[in-house]
């Protein structure tokens, strides 16, 4: 085969940069092949490489006694006592979902599902968050259709259940939709796998479906670049999944697992074969040598090229015991599955693939891995931030209907039930599933014990528009919130973050400040990160997406029996709001939804204050102190309030309460000043929750009580729950079809 | 009782229903593999929900062809109790062990939810520890579980009480607006002529826990060995 001349010019199309070009020419001591030019273009894209986020990303908290595992790894490690570990990530496709929706987003929940199964962890939960833009965008409901589809279409089929997400809208993602997905697994901790490739001479095995040309240079040409009018044209490079193909790749994986047998096993995720190898060879401290004659194709004619760069779905790498080979095979057989020698682990540093007998790429694995380019880009705070940060309370009206404003606050598709949305999930397969999508978060039992755990999914990507720090900062203490009002102890998390170019000083400043927000508010929570990735060039025509810091966080209950959901259950119980109520609008779903402004600054974060209103909700809960408690969050109290009386899966209920406070009305009613909770108790347990709050010196106040059929907030709101229960449910849907 | 749940490949309540079948009720149950004719002596079978075969082609429609299942049909013709659960139900239908078929929810879409079904008849392996008219609470999952038939199998299942539940409401009423997937007379789940074979939408499997939402799925199993 005549090879493909390799210039400049073809490096450039590669996504490679002239310096990056020269590099690759000055490690080499000669020009590279084509084929090696396609390795280094995947190896050293964005995606791949962090190379403008990973010296940013070491100054986040990543360890704490529980940490089996942090940052590195396929999925992040914590562990949960009894022998077991919680194995967890959650990872972007933004891109690809944007370019062909079902297929982006199918795709997701196979990638994130092979990162948690090939160290050896069973999934048990999946979970979403999702951004897409306004919902009168002509493309938004094709989208949105088009994603749910795809999670629930590939989640529901592999047999994981989808228990909780998150979905916001916002015209900031109109060019640029975020798809991230999470999962989490459950792995003896004595077995756990890594993706390593050690052992000279040991076997590289191939296992899973063929490789076709579908997915070539998603990582390089997709994940790190802009968006323009062209890149519908990008569509060759969206990946098609195969869920009943992952399915038995996971019993087979977890089977051979069973055994000793392998050494390390990754999945064949973005950048494919090259990656997968590279990676595992890295992590060894080894070479690896693979045979492209022998690699299963799905059909004739496929270049080694794009052997290597192929993203085909429900592939693994093993690196299996020398002498092992037929065994594991027998494992694959059992599923109908292929596996096949391609290769072997060798001690020469080398990443060298074969072709026809002759040596097509031959790189030192290290110029791939640790030494590929890594750069502090310029950093500097976007001019009109200050400007936005204004916001001019004097110059905005009252409302004179505050019914009105609540109802449309919970009729905004930010705010409205997201039902239509996860009832296409399967959330009850696996047989853990004790709190159900709806509550402030999902909660799972593990079988073998009584515990429990809890996972929320936050960001609100507006806060971090109007403020990367505090808003980053809010997304760690909102998903804690979230864990800790339901009963939950937060451990862990896992982070995606998403921005625009990385090249823009504003975007690099924006993502600086959102690491060091959430580092400071990991460290005061104590909470670790486990794994995670970046996403960058969510941008189309120049125009970035807000930054959306997404965390996915992980944290363990002792007894599972304790848990809070987050609505009212009994009338005759005692409402009572936990912390305090500042006069903060600023960047406000109330301000954006009803006065059409996306200004000023998120509210404040006193983390001091934020860690003992969490410890009081666990030792509430642990003591069984409440009915119910409730994250107060977009939309403010009355929102809180509404939401409580509403949210039950089978039921409305009805509450007389009374605000005090010399707050503007629609700041106490819809302000999201942070740190507060609103929790239902019967009166029997008052004196007792009580006393737990003196102790902790946490400000609180009685607001009322649960009982009747409307929800009564004096002086400013009488409304019928039936009626806006049945309102709350139906307006996504609604929305979506008639936009 | 000695249970058998097939594990076809793709599968997905399998495990579960050995849990319900073992630690929630206290059965011996085994996993019987979709290329194993043998049944392993065992006295009441449950095919699963899940994606068996990926459900290529049509849900079913493969799976009512592997090894196992001849060995299943014999087993119901002797008059073997067997309960098909969602992609159960819909490889019952394939098979010809129940009358009928299983399409696409008439909104297009993958319902997850809970639902109130009624049982129509106590006069199945599955159903007689039951109140005739009593209203279970039951989850379903699933996209293809529109139930269809022609008038004549219609007429014959009413006329031989082989209708077992049907959607309803909170009331108990069999209204259209009960009705999560278009199913024809809101059916949810079917009988054979003996009542040994029943198959249904819901999952009983996942009610068996308080913990997890309710326990009214208890009944089904503890109706063929109680």
């Amino acid at each position: 085969m005549a090879s493909i001349p390799v210039d400049l010019q073809l490096a450039h199309d590669h996504g490679l940069s002239t310096d990056e070009y020269e590099r690759i020419v000055r490690t080499l001591g000669r020009s590279p092949t084509f084929e090696e030019l396609g390795v280094f273009s995947v190896m050293w894209s964005e995606h791949c490489s962090y190379k403008s986020s990973r010296r940013f990303l070491r100054r986040l908290p990543t360890t704490g006694p529980a940490i089996l595992q942090g940052p590195g790894e396929n999925a992040g490690i914590v562990d949960i006592g009894d022998g077991l570990a919680a194995v967890f990530k959650i990872e972007s496709h933004n891109h690809p979902s944007f370019i062909e929706p079902y297929h982006g987003a199918a795709t997701g929940v196979g990638g994130i599902l092979r990162d948690v199964f090939t160290m050896g962890a069973r999934p048990i939960a999946s979970l979403n968050s999702l951004r897409f833009g306004a919902i009168e965008h002509p493309r938004t409901p094709h989208l949105v259709k088009g994603v749910v589809g795809g999670i629930g279409g590939y989640g529901n089929s592999v047999g994981v259940p989808t228990v909780g997400g998150e979905v916001y809208f916002n015209p900031g993602y109109n060019g640029n939709i975020l798809v991230n997905a999470f999962t989490l697994g459950i792995a003896p901790t004595d077995r756990i796998f890594r993706a390593t490739a050690a052992g000279v001479g040991n076997p590289v095995i191939y296992v899973g479906s063929r490789t076709g040309r579908d997915g070539i240079h998603g990582a390089s040409l997709l994940a790190s670049r802009e968006f323009d009018d062209k890149s519908e044209d990008l569509r060759p490079a969206v990946q098609v999944g195969d869920p009943f193909i992952e399915n038995i790749l996971i019993e087979a994986c977890l089977s051979l697992m069973q055994q000793d047998l392998i050494i390390g096993i990754q999945d064949m995720g973005a950048a494919g074969l090259t990656s997968s190898s590279v990676e595992m060879a890295d992590r060894g401290k080894a070479g690896i040598v693979l045979d492209l004659d022998t690699v299963p194709t799905r059909e004739t004619g496929i270049t080694p090229y794009e052997l290597l760069l192929s993203e085909s779905q429900e592939r693994m790498l093993i690196v299996a015991k020398e002498g092992c080979e037929e065994a594991v095979k027998d494992v694959f057989a059992t599923w109908d599955l292929q596996a096949v020698v391609i290769g072997e682990v060798t001690a020469d540093g080398l990443f060298r693939t074969t072709w026809r007998g002759e040596e097509i790429v031959r790189i030192p694995v290290s110029a791939l891995t640790s030494q590929a380019p890594a750069y502090e880009r310029p950093a500097s705070r976007p001019a009109d931030l200050t400007a936005k940060q204004q916001v001019d309370l004097s110059a905005l009206p009252l409302p004179t209907d505050y019914a009105a404003v609540l109802t449309s606050l919970l009729t905004t598709p930010n705010l409205a039930s997201k039902e239509w949305v996860y009832r296409q999930y399967d959330f009850l397969v696996g047989g853990n599933t004790v709190v159900q999508p709806g509550s402030d978060a999902a909660i799972i039992r593990l079988k073998e014990s009584n515990k429990g755990l809890g996972i929320s999914v936050d960001c609100n990507s507006r806060y971090c528009a109007l403020d990367p720090y505090r808003g980053a900062a809010i997304a760690v203490a909102e998903s804690a919130r979230n864990l800790a009002v339901s009963g939950v102890r937060p451990v862990a998390l896992s982070d995606c973050l998403n921005f625009g170019n990385p090249e823009k000083p504003e975007v690099m400043w924006q993502f600086v400040q959102a690491i060091d927000g959430m580092r400071a508010a990991c460290q005061a929570l104590e909470v670790a990160v486990v794994s995670g990735n970046v996403s960058f060039y969510n941008e189309t025509d120049g125009q970035a997406i807000p930054p959306t810091p997404t965390v996915a966080m992980v944290g363990i209950m002792d007894a599972v029996t304790h848990h809070v959901t987050q609505w009212f259950k009994h009338p005759g119980d005692l409402i009572v709001l936990l912390g305090e109520t500042h006069e903060e609008l600023g960047a406000s779903e109330y301000l954006a939804a009803l006065h059409h402004q996306e200004c000023g600054r998120p509210p404040r974060l006193d983390l001091e204050r934020e860690k003992r209103l969490q410890q009081v909700c666990l030792r509430a809960a642990q003591a069984g102190l409440f009915s119910s408690a409730h994250d107060v969050a977009e939309g403010g109290l009355a929102v809180a309030l509404a939401e409580a009386c509403i949210s039950h899966p089978r039921q409305t209920v009805g509450v007389r309460v009374t605000l005090t406070g010399d707050l503007r009305p629609d700041a106490l009613l819809f302000g999201e000043s942070q740190s507060r909770a609103i929790v239902s108790v019967r009166p029997a347990d008052w004196d007792q929750l009580k006393a737990l709050l003196h102790t902790s010196r946490l400000p609180f106040s009685v607001l009322g009580e649960v009982g009747g059929t409307d929800l009564e907030i004096a002086g400013y709101m009488k409304i019928a729950t039936a009626a806006l229960r049945q309102q709350w449910q139906t307006a996504l849907a609604q929305q979506l079809t008639h936009a | 009782m000695k249970w058998g749940v097939v594990t076809f490949p793709g599968s997905n309540d399998d495990r579960d229903s050995v849990y319900c079948l073992e630690r929630v009720l206290g059965q011996e149950a085994i996993s019987l593999w979709h290329k194993d004719r043998d049944l392993h002596g065992v006295e009441a079978i449950v095919l699963p929900g899940g994606f068996s075969y990926g459900d290529y082609l049509r849900c079913g429609a493969v799976a009512r062809f592997s090894p196992v299942m001849s060995s299943v049909m014999a087993f119901a013709r002797a008059g073997g109790p067997v309960l098909g659960m969602c992609n159960g139900f819909q490889i019952l239908c394939e098979s010809g062990l129940l009358p009928g078929a299983l399409v696409r929810n008439r909104s297009l879409s993958f319902i997850c939810e809970w639902v109130a079904v009624r049982v129509e008849t106590t006069r199945t392996r599955f159903t007689a520890r039951c109140a005739a008219g009593e209203c279970l609470s039951l989850p379903i999952k699933h996209g293809e579980g529109c139930y269809v038939a022609d008038e004549a199998t219609l007429k014959a299942l009413q006329d031989n009480e082989q209708i077992v539940f049907r959607y309803v409401n909170q009331a108990g009423e069999a209204l259209e607006s009960a009705n999560p997937n278009g199913a024809v007379q809101n059916i949810a789940g079917v009988t054979n002529t003996s009542g040994n074979v029943v198959g249904l939408m819901p999952h009983p499997e996942h009610a068996v826990e308080a913990l997890l939402g309710g326990e009214d799925g208890r009944k089904l199993f503890r109706s063929a060995f109680g």
